[in-house]
Formats: C-alpha cells, sequence, structure tokens
C-alpha cells in the first residue's frame, strides 16, 4: 500500500535557528496523525512545510497524486501545488479568519473552492453549500449571513465546511478546538471524528492539547525544540510515555 | 502653446507610455505598469487616459472626448479644451467624424470603425481589488489564472439582491485568459466592447495601462442559470424617441417629476436631426 503522504527528513532554519529539523514519517489513506508539543518546538512550523506555506530548507515531501503517484511537492511548481491546496488538500486555521472570507457570506465562502474548480450553475453551488452547512450543523437559512455574525464556534464549523466541499484527502488542521470553550470543543471534535472516519480523510492534526489527539489521532508524534522526540500509537505514547519530556508533558495535564 | 512640447508630455514619457500601449495590446487584458506622470488635472480626471491620448494623437488627428456620453459636460469639455491647446488637434462631438475618442465611462452608440481608437479613463484597473485587497496577490491570482474569486463577487450579488446586480464595471474575460475591469461602463456596453476599433485603457493614479485588439474576444463572466443580460432603464428616449440606447434619469422638477434621455449626445442628436425633415413635411401638410 503507498502512502498518501511520504515525508523524509524535512528541515527548516529561520537564520541561525532551528524551526524544525530532520523530521520523517509516512502517513496512509484514513489514518490521522497528531503532533503535539509545547509552543516553540516547531509543529506550526512543520504543518507549514508540508502544506506548502513554507518553504523547507530541505526534505521532501512526497504525496501521491490522483494522476502520477508520489510526488514532490517542496519542488512542483507553484500553480500546480496551489491547485492541490484548492482541491486534494484543506487547511483549518487555528483562527477562523484567517481561513474565512469575513466579508462573504456564508454560502459564498463555501462556494469559493468550487467556483475555483470551475462550478458555474448557481442552483448547484447553493445546493451544495446548504448540504454542507447542515453536514457541519449550522442551519440553512444562516446562509446568505456574513461569518462576522457568527460565534467562534460556528466560524470554525464553517471554515471546515468551506475546506472539505471539494473533497480532499488530506485535512491539515492548525490548533482546530484552540481559543473554543470546552462544550464547544466537545462538539466541534465530535463533529470531525464524525466527518474523518465518514470521509476516510488523512488528517495532520497540531495541537497542545493532549484530550484531542487521545480523541482524534490514530498516530502521535511528540516535537521538542525543533525534533522529533517520541512517536508511535497514541494510546500506546500517552499510557506509557518512554522519553523525559513526553512524561512530563502527560503528566502536565490538569486532572478535574 | 510653444511653452509645452508637443501634446503637452515630454517625447521620452510618450515613448514610454505608447512601449506599455504596444505591450498592453500584444497581452490583451494585461495590466501593464507604466510611470504615470503627474498632470495638470487632480487623479481622478482622467489622468490615465489624458496620457494614452496625448501619446496617440498627432496634428492630423479629430479628437472627440465624451464624460458619460455627454460632449458637453465639465470634464469632457476642459480635456477637449486641454488637447486644443497643448496639441494643436482638431475637435469635433460627432463620433464618425473622431479619430480618437477618449470616453468617461460609456462607449458611443454609434458602432466604431477600424480607423478609430477609444480611450478609457479607468479609475480602478484591478478588477480583484475588493475581493483581495494585496496586489502582491491578484498578480499572482492573474498569472496563475485563479479567477474563482471573481464568480465568489457574482454568486453574493444572486445570493443578496436575487440578480447579478453589478451594474457597472461588469467584469468580463479576454480571449478566454485576463479577467479584466471594463471601466465603469454601464454592462448595457459590454456586448459591444467586441468591435472594430482599438480600445486603450489608461489608469493614472494605479499606474497601470492595459488594451484590446479590435475584434478581441470579450466575455461577460456569468453563471449558467443567471446568464449576462445587458440591461438599462425601460422605454425610450423622451428627445429623440430611441429604445435601443442607454438612458439617463434626468430629475425635472422638484415634485419627482423625471424623464429618461440618451446619455450619448451626439447620438441623440443625430436622432433628432433624422427626424427634423419628416417632422416639418407633418407641418406642412
Amino acid at each position: 500500500m503507498t502512502p498518501l503522504l511520504d515525508v523524509k527528513s524535512i528541515t527548516k532554519f529561520y537564520g541561525n535557528r532551528i524551526g524544525c529539523a530532520d523530521v520523517s514519517f509516512d502517513l496512509y489513506p484514513g489514518e490521522v496523525m497528531g503532533i503535539v508539543g509545547e509552543s516553540g518546538s516547531g509543529k506550526t512550523t512543520l504543518l507549514n512545510c508540508l502544506a506548502g506555506q513554507l518553504q523547507p530548507d530541505s526534505g521532501e515531501v512526497l504525496f501521491d497524486m490522483r494522476v502520477g503517484g508520489l510526488t514532490d511537492t517542496v519542488t512542483m511548481s507553484e500553480p500546480e501545488r496551489r491547485m492541490l491546496s484548492r482541491t486534494d488538500w484543506a487547511f483549518v486555521h487555528q483562527h477562523a479568519r484567517d481561513g474565512l472570507r469575513m466579508g462573504v457570506s456564508a454560502g459564498g465562502n463555501v462556494g469559493e473552492r468550487l467556483m475555483a474548480v470551475g462550478a458555474r450553475h448557481y442552483g448547484e453551488i447553493r445546493t451544495k453549500a446548504i448540504d454542507w452547512l447542515e453536514r457541519v450543523e449550522i442551519a440553512a437559512d444562516r446562509i446568505d449571513d456574513k461569518p462576522k455574525a457568527f460565534s467562534g464556534g460556528m466560524q470554525q464549523r464553517l471554515q471546515i465546511a468551506r475546506n472539505l466541499v471539494t473533497g480532499p484527502r488530506l485535512v491539515f488542521m492548525d490548533e482546530p478546538t484552540g481559543g473554543l470553550d470546552v462544550s464547544v470543543q466537545a462538539r466541534l471534535l465530535d463533529l470531525l471524528r464524525g466527518l474523518v472516519r465518514e470521509l476516510g480523510l488523512s488528517a495532520i492534526i497540531v495541537t497542545h492539547d493532549l484530550a484531542v489527539v487521545r480523541l482524534l489521532a490514530d498516530r502521535l508524534m511528540v516535537m521538542k525544540d525543533g525534533h522529533v522526540v517520541e512517536t508511535g500509537l497514541t494510546d500506546q505514547v500517552l499510557d506509557d510515555p518512554q522519553h523525559a519530556y513526553t512524561q512530563l508533558l502527560v503528566s502536565s495535564v490538569l486532572q478535574v | 502653446m510653444s511653452d509645452y512640447n508637443y501634446a503637452y508630455l515630454d517625447e521620452q514619457t510618450k515613448r514610454m507610455i505608447r512601449r506599455a500601449i504596444l505591450k498592453g495590446l500584444a497581452i490583451p487584458g494585461y495590466q501593464v505598469p507604466f510611470a504615470s506622470r503627474e498632470m495638470p488635472m487632480p487623479y481622478g480626471w482622467g489622468t490615465g487616459g489624458v496620457q494614452v491620448t496625448a501619446s496617440c494623437l498627432h496634428p492630423q488627428d479629430r479628437l472627440k472626448v465624451i464624460d458619460q456620453g455627454a460632449d458637453d459636460t465639465t470634464n469632457a469639455v476642459s480635456i477637449r479644451k486641454f488637447f486644443q491647446r497643448v496639441a494643436d488637434v482638431g475637435v469635433t462631438e460627432h463620433t464618425g467624424d473622431a479619430t480618437v475618442i477618449q470616453t468617461r465611462h460609456r462607449i458611443p452608440e454609434d458602432e466604431l470603425t477600424e480607423d478609430q481608437i477609444l480611450v478609457y479613463q479607468v479609475p480602478i484597473p484591478e478588477p480583484l481589488r475588493f475581493l483581495e485587497p494585496r496586489e502582491t496577490e491578484t498578480r499572482k491570482m492573474h498569472a496563475l489564472e485563479e479567477y474563482g474569486l471573481m464568480h465568489v463577487k457574482l454568486y453574493e450579488d444572486i445570493s443578496q439582491h436575487g440578480q447579478i446586480a453589478t451594474a457597472y464595471a461588469y467584469p468580463v474575460q479576454i480571449e478566454g485568459r485576463y479577467i479584466m475591469d471594463p471601466s465603469p461602463i454601464p454592462k448595457f456596453d459590454n456586448p459591444k466592447m467586441e468591435m472594430p476599433a482599438i480600445q486603450l485603457f489608461g489608469a493614472g493614479r494605479e499606474q497601470r495601462i492595459y488594451a484590446l485588439p479590435p475584434y478581441t474576444k470579450v466575455v461577460s463572466l456569468d453563471f449558467d442559470d443567471y446568464p449576462f443580460e445587458a440591461s438599462k432603464a425601460p422605454g425610450a428616449c423622451a428627445i429623440c424617441g430611441a429604445d435601443n440606447t442607454y438612458l439617463d434619469e434626468v430629475i425635472v422638477d422638484d415634485a419627482g417629476g423625471r424623464m429618461f434621455v440618451c446619455s450619448d449626445t451626439d447620438y441623440c442628436a443625430q436622432c433628432q436631426a433624422a427626424q427634423k425633415p419628416t417632422s416639418q413635411e407633418g407641418e406642412a401638410a
């Protein structure tokens, strides 16, 4: 079985400082990979390198294209990469306002990716937008409201709908539940878990919240100071941490 | 007159602008940056159009200047007088007689010919400006033909107003490639852009020139189920009776009285002149 994503020793420096160093892993179709670590550990740098938003200094990111098999996305041309990022890839930002067009209605936000790949039938775009809004539990009658009028949790769900409407195969998520209160977080996680299972999505989730990866991720990567210090199945890493830093991380979780 | 170089701009500047025009003609719809000069008029009054016109003029030309279709408005009169003074050029109000026509926000009703040049004044050349404020990003979107966003604007129009409510500066796609702002002409004029005359667009403040060679394919963007429609106010001109022209609404008193008249004053005058003999015959009989 070919992996969907094959990452080979990605390294990114900011001047003399390490962003992330020598990170390698595979991701298979339908698999969810969690990346955890404290802030400044290089998780977001790594995610941006994988998603083509940052140019890594060295290393390869091989993606299993629909045509042509495993292709290095770092060296591919910019038009191809941008095409990927609006068809087969999705990127869910921590702050919904980074991923949404705040001046455009919810329907327009969801429809943008459809129109970007050539949809030119208003009725069909709208039907699809309504369908997706309902799937992320936003009432259909909010379709013409602007995201400004939405709560934080709704904005985040709208961002997810906007990203998934073109049926991507790989979703990058950067702290998808950051800044939401716990009950909203729980609903969002439930939704994400449902969507990932139902659509067979592969996902890479960056977070500092261990509960999020416990719920969503199959495998886990722990980062510290730009390096991967431990990898393994999520339950295994969280229940029996081997590296000193992972032990510290796991024991730091507040028990309620 | 002798205090200025011919047509106000110095020869180097005109050469630079002509180069930009030629490049624009070679890549229809592409916005060519140029070093816009200060002109003796404020930005927004047609500085781009004036520079393009100045670079095209020679003493044998006959210039027509219109503002919203009219030859007798302040802006049109000022620019016409300006070129009479600095370029020694003949002027006319008849569309058919002119060799160069500078226009603000209209295309004349009369069909133009192959030996005419139509110069548009453009306030904002970037059609994606209000959708994506970063110029670096919009240039990349043009380069990579990522035009999904333009349809988002039309989608928003339909979702809010039930139809494509954009009535002027209606975005067009040129030869299946560049998306272009046709300057704020009413969308009624969009179908006329596939014409035998050369069309040049000058944006002075934004420092961009773009162009359409004769007979270039110009498609107004739309949706399959909401096709483009060249709309105008219903009815006929109250003065000449023409029902196929773009109409201006004129308020005539304080009691809500209004009338619709041709926005193209030259065309309206022609229609009236054509009707006069018949009406005199009617009186005689």
